[in-house]
C-alpha cells in the first residue's frame, strides 16, 4: 500500500538528511520524495510517498512528528487531491519513429523539449499511472534516460495545510 | 559590551542554572575552556569523554536537572557517542556540547574533523550544528527545554572553533518558540475516564511502571493509586524505584530476567495499566505471548511509543504524573480479593540458593547489601550478571536509587554515572556494582573520584570474565565457550590502592559480613572485590522467542 504524505518542515540545512535518515534507520521504504520551499520562505515542504501497511504509516508520522524540525504532517487522500510528477525522458528517434513519438507525446499533451538528430527530450506532467502509461509507450522506442521530480500533491478546495497559529 | 561566542555559551550554560560540566578538552573547544576558567561552573575533568557523558547522565537522573559534558572535535566528540546513545535510550537529559572546526574547512577533512551531528542525529533528542555565533544563546535556551521537556532525551550542540570566537552582543530569550515542538502533557479526559472504568471492572489488573514514572517523578501518584484500587505493581528494569518493593502490592521487576511471579501474574492478567514504560523486548519477551487476555492501557508522554511494540485498548498520550492523579481521582476502592491472595501466593519469597559451602554467592551478597543498607543508598550497576542480581536482590524503595543502563546496556556505564550521582546528592552513599568486564572498561575514572574527593563504592563481582556472555553461549551455543575467560586479570586490590582508594578482597562466605560493613562504614571511596565462580547464572531467564511465562529457573 503507498500513502502519501505532506510533510512541513523548518527550511534549515540538514533537515532532508534527518528525514532521510530516519526512514533509512527505521525501516521504512520511501517510494518517493519531492521537497522544495513554500509560499512562507522559512518552510518547506516535503511530499513524501511511503510503502507499507497502516502501522508503518501510522510509525512513520509519529516518527518524523518527533523531528523537531517537523512542524506537520498531513495524509493526502488520493480522493481529495490532486497530485503530479514531472517527468523527463530522453527517447532514441529515427527519421521513421519520430513522428509516431511526437504524436504519442501531443496525445498525453507532453511538450518536446529538445531535439536532436538521434534523441528527443520529452516533458510530462501528470499523476503516476499516466506517467506509467507514457512511459509503457515510449519503452519500444529505447528510452536512454528518465528522471522524475517525485510526486508532489495537493488538496483539492479550500482546504489546506497550514501550520497552527501560536495560541 | 560584546562577548565571544564561547563566552556566550557559557553564559547561557549559567543563566540554565548549570553548576556542574563534566568533560575534556582540546583545540576545537580551546576557547570555550577558556570563558569556563572565569566562570563559577565547576568542570568536572573525567579520564574520558565517554565517561563525562555517563557522568552528565548519573547526574541528571538524581539531580532532576540536564546535564552536561563537553569534548572537542573528532575523536573528542566521538568518544562521547556511547555516553549519547546510552542516555538516549533511557530518556535521560543530557546536553552535549563538542567543539568543531571552523565553518570555512568544514568538509575538507581536516585535522580532529568529524560530522558529529550526523553521527548523532539517529540518537539524540535534537543537534545543533552553530553556523552563527548570535544563534548561541537562543541554541542553548531551547536545548535544555527539548532535553528536559517532553520524552527527555540528549541533545547535542555542535560549535565550530570561529563562530566561539566571533563577538556577539548577548541577549538571553525568555522563552522559546519552537513550531515543530509541543509534548503533549494533558492526557485526554475521555480516554482517563475510559481507563478508569476499565480499571473498576477489571478483575485482574497489574500496573506495569516503566522509566517513565521515575522521569516524571510520579511514584507517589502511582502508589496512590495502586493503593486506592488494588492494584498490584510490577516494574520494567528502568522503573525499579519507582514504587516500594517492599510494598504489598509490589510484584518487582518483570521480564527477561524479572521475578517468576511478576511474569506469571502478568500473564494472568486481564488490564495491563503501562505507565511510562514502552514495552521493550527484554520486558515483553515475545509480544503474541504477552498477557495474552489482557486489555492495555497505555500511558506515555511519546506518541510514537503508543501501538510501537504492543497492541493497546486505551493510549492516553501526556505527562503520566497527572494523568495518573486523575485516574486515581475516579477509580473506585475494591478490595479484589481472589486477585490479591493469588498475588501472594506466588509471590515467593526470593531468596538466594543457600547452600552450606564456604563460597560466595552473588545474591546473598546483593540481599546482605541490601539489608544492610536498608534500601538506603544510591545504587549503580554495570551490565552483565551482577546487574541483573541486583535488580533481583536488592530491596528498591525509593525513586532514582536505581541507576543502571537499560535501553544500550552499556558496559562501563556505572563508575562514571556514580560520580555524576555522587556530585549531585553528596550526602547520599553511592555503590557502583559492577563485574570485572564492565569495570575495566572505565575504571580510570576511579581518578577522578578520588581527585574530587569523592566518596564512590565499588562492590566489585570479579568471575574472572563475562558471566552473562558465557550464560548466553551455555544456551544459545551449546556451552561453546568463546572469549568470555579473562586468562589475565589485574589484582583489583593493589589497582585500587595504586589510585589511593582502599581495596579488600573476600573469597569465603564468613568474611563477608564483617567486609560489607567496613565497606559501608567507609567515608572514603573504597573497592571490595568479591571472587565469584563464573558458573553462576541469572535465573529466571526468558529465551529468545519464548513468551515471559515461560522460564528457566523460573
Ligand atoms: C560496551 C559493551 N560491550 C559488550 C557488551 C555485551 N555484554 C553484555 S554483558 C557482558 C559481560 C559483562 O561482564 P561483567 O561486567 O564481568 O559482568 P558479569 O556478567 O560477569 O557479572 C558483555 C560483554 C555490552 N553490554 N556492552
Amino acid at each position: 500500500m503507498k500513502t502519501t504524505l505532506s510533510v512541513l518542515v523548518e527550511n534549515h540545512p540538514g533537515v532532508l538528511s534527518r528525514v532521510a535518515g530516519l526512514f533509512s534507520r527505521r525501516g521504512f521504504n520511501i517510494d518517493s520524495l519531492a521537497v522544495g520551499t513554500t509560499e512562507i520562505p522559512d518552510i518547506s515542504r516535503m511530499t513524501i510517498v511511503v510503502e507499507g501497511d497502516e502501522y508503518i504509516v501510522e510509525q512513520v508520522k509519529k516518527q518524523l512528528n518527533k523531528l523537531v524540525d517537523v512542524i506537520k504532517i498531513s495524509k493526502i487522500n488520493p480522493e481529495e487531491s490532486v497530485s503530479r510528477e514531472l517527468v523527463l525522458i530522453k527517447v532514441d528517434t529515427s527519421p521513421e519513429t519520430r513522428s509516431e513519438i511526437i504524436h504519442i507525446a501531443e496525445i498525453f499533451r507532453a511538450n518536446i523539449v529538445d531535439v536532436s538528430r538521434k534523441s528527443m527530450i520529452i516533458e510530462l506532467t501528470g499523476d503516476k499511472n499516466k506517467v506509467a502509461a507514457f512511459e509503457e509507450l515510449l519503452k519500444p522506442f529505447g528510452i536512454k534516460e528518465l528522471v522524475r521530480t517525485g510526486i508532489i500533491a495537493v488538496n483539492r478546495g479550500t482546504n489546506t495545510i497550514k501550520i497552527e497559529e501560536e495560541d | 559590551m560584546k562577548i565571544s561566542g564561547a563566552e556566550a555559551l557559557v553564559k547561557s550554560l549559567e543563566l540554565e542554572n548549570t553548576e556542574i560540566v563534566f568533560g575534556y578538552p582540546g583545540g576545537a573547544i580551546l576557547s570555550v575552556y577558556d570563558s569556563l576558567y572565569k566562570s563559577k561552573i565547576k568542570h568536572i575533568l573525567t579520564r574520558s569523554e565517554q565517561a563525562a557523558a555517563h557522568a552528565a547522565s548519573g547526574y541528571a537522573r538524581v539531580s532532576g536537572k540536564a546535564g552536561v559534558c563537553i569534548a572537542t572535535s573528532g575523536p573528542g566528540a566521538t568518544n562521547l557517542v556511547t555516553g549519547i546513545a546510552t542516555a538516549y535510550m533511557d530518556s535521560i537529559p543530557i546536553v552535549a556540547i563538542t567543539g568543531q572546526v571552523s565553518t570555512d574547512v568544514i568538509g575538507r577533512d581536516v585535522f580532529q574533523e568529524v560530522d558529529i551531528t550526523g553521527a548523532t542525529a539517529p540518537f539524540t533528542k535534537h543537534n545543533y550544528l552553530v553556523k552563527d555565533a548570535d544563534d548561541i544563546p537562543r541554541i542553548v535556551k531551547e536545548a535544555f527545554y527539548i532535553a528536559k521537556t517532553g520524552r527527555p532525551g540528549p541533545v547535542l550542540i555542535d560549535l565550530p572553533k570561529d563562530i566561539a570566537s566571533k563577538k556577539i552582543d548577548f541577549n538571553y530569550p525568555e522563552q522559546v518558540v519552537l513550531r515543530g515542538y509541543k509534548p503533549t502533557t494533558q492526557g485526554h479526559p475521555l480516554q482517563i475516564c475510559r481507563a478508569a472504568k476499565a480499571i473498576n471492572e477489571a478483575k485482574r489488573p497489574i500496573i506495569c511502571a516503566g522509566g517513565g514514572i521515575n522521569l516524571a517523578g510520579a511514584d507517589k501518584e502511582l502508589l496512590e493509586l495502586a493503593q486506592k484500587a488494588n492494584i498490584p505493581v510490577t516494574t520494567t528494569l528502568m522503573g525499579i524505584g519507582a514504587f516500594p518493593e517492599n510494598h504489598p502490592l509490589s510484584l518487582g521487576m518483570l521480564g527477561m530476567h524479572g521475578l517468576a511471579s511478576a511474569n506469571k501474574a502478568v500473564t494472568q492478567s486481564d488490564l495491563i495499566i503501562a505507565t511510562g514504560a514502552r514495552f521493550s523486548d527484554r520486558t515483553t519477551g515475545e509480544v503474541s505471548g504477552f498477557a495474552p487476555d489482557a486489555k492495555v492501557i497505555h500511558i506515555d508522554i511519546d506518541p510514537a511509543e503508543i501501538g510501537k511494540n504492543m497492541r493497546t485498548d486505551i493510549p492516553i498520550v501526556g505527562d503520566v504524573k497527572g494523568i495518573l492523579r486523575d485516574i486515581a481521582e475516579k477509580v473506585k476502592h475494591n478490595e479484589r480479593t481472589q486477585w490479591i491472595e493469588y498475588i501472594s501466593s506466588i509471590k515467593e519469597q526470593i531468596n538466594s540458593p543457600i547452600d552450606d559451602s564456604k563460597d560466595l554467592y552473588p545474591q546473598e551478597i546483593i540481599k546482605m547489601l541490601s539489608d544492610k543498607t536498608s534500601g538506603n543508598a544510591i545504587i549503580t550497576t554495570e551490565v552483565g550478571c551482577h546487574q541483573m542480581w541486583t535488580a533481583q536482590f536488592y530491596e528498591f524503595t525509593h525513586p532514582h536509587t536505581f541507576i543502571s543502563s537499560g535501553g544500550l546496556g552499556t558496559m562501563g556505564y556505572g563508575l562514571p554515572a556514580a560520580i555524576g550521582v555522587k556530585l549531585a546528592k553528596p550526602g547520599e552513599t553511592v555503590i557502583n556494582i559492577c563485574g570485572d568486564g564492565s569495570f575495566q572498561m572505565n575504571l580510570p575514572e576511579m581518578a577522578t573520584a578520588v581527585e574530587n574527593g569523592l566518596c564512590v563504592k565499588i562492590l566489585l563481582f570479579n568471575n574472572k570474565g563475562l558471566g552473562l556472555v558465557r550464560q548466553l553461549q551455555e544456551f544459545y551455543c551449546k556451552g561453546r565457550y568463546n572469549q568470555v575467560n579473562f586468562e589475565f586479570v589485574p589484582n583489583f586490590v593493589k589497582l585500587a590502592e595504586s589510585y589511593g582508594i582502599k581495596g579488600m578482597r573476600v573469597k569465603h562466605r564468613d568474611e563477608l559480613s564483617k567486609a560489607i560493613d567496613q565497606f559501608l562504614l567507609s567515608k572514603e571511596s573504597f573497592l571490595l572485590e568479591c571472587e565469584l565462580d563464573i558458573h553462576e547464572n541469572v535465573y529466571p531467564m526468558v529465551l529468545n522467542g519464548s513468551p515471559i511465562d515461560e522460564m528457566i529457573g523460573g
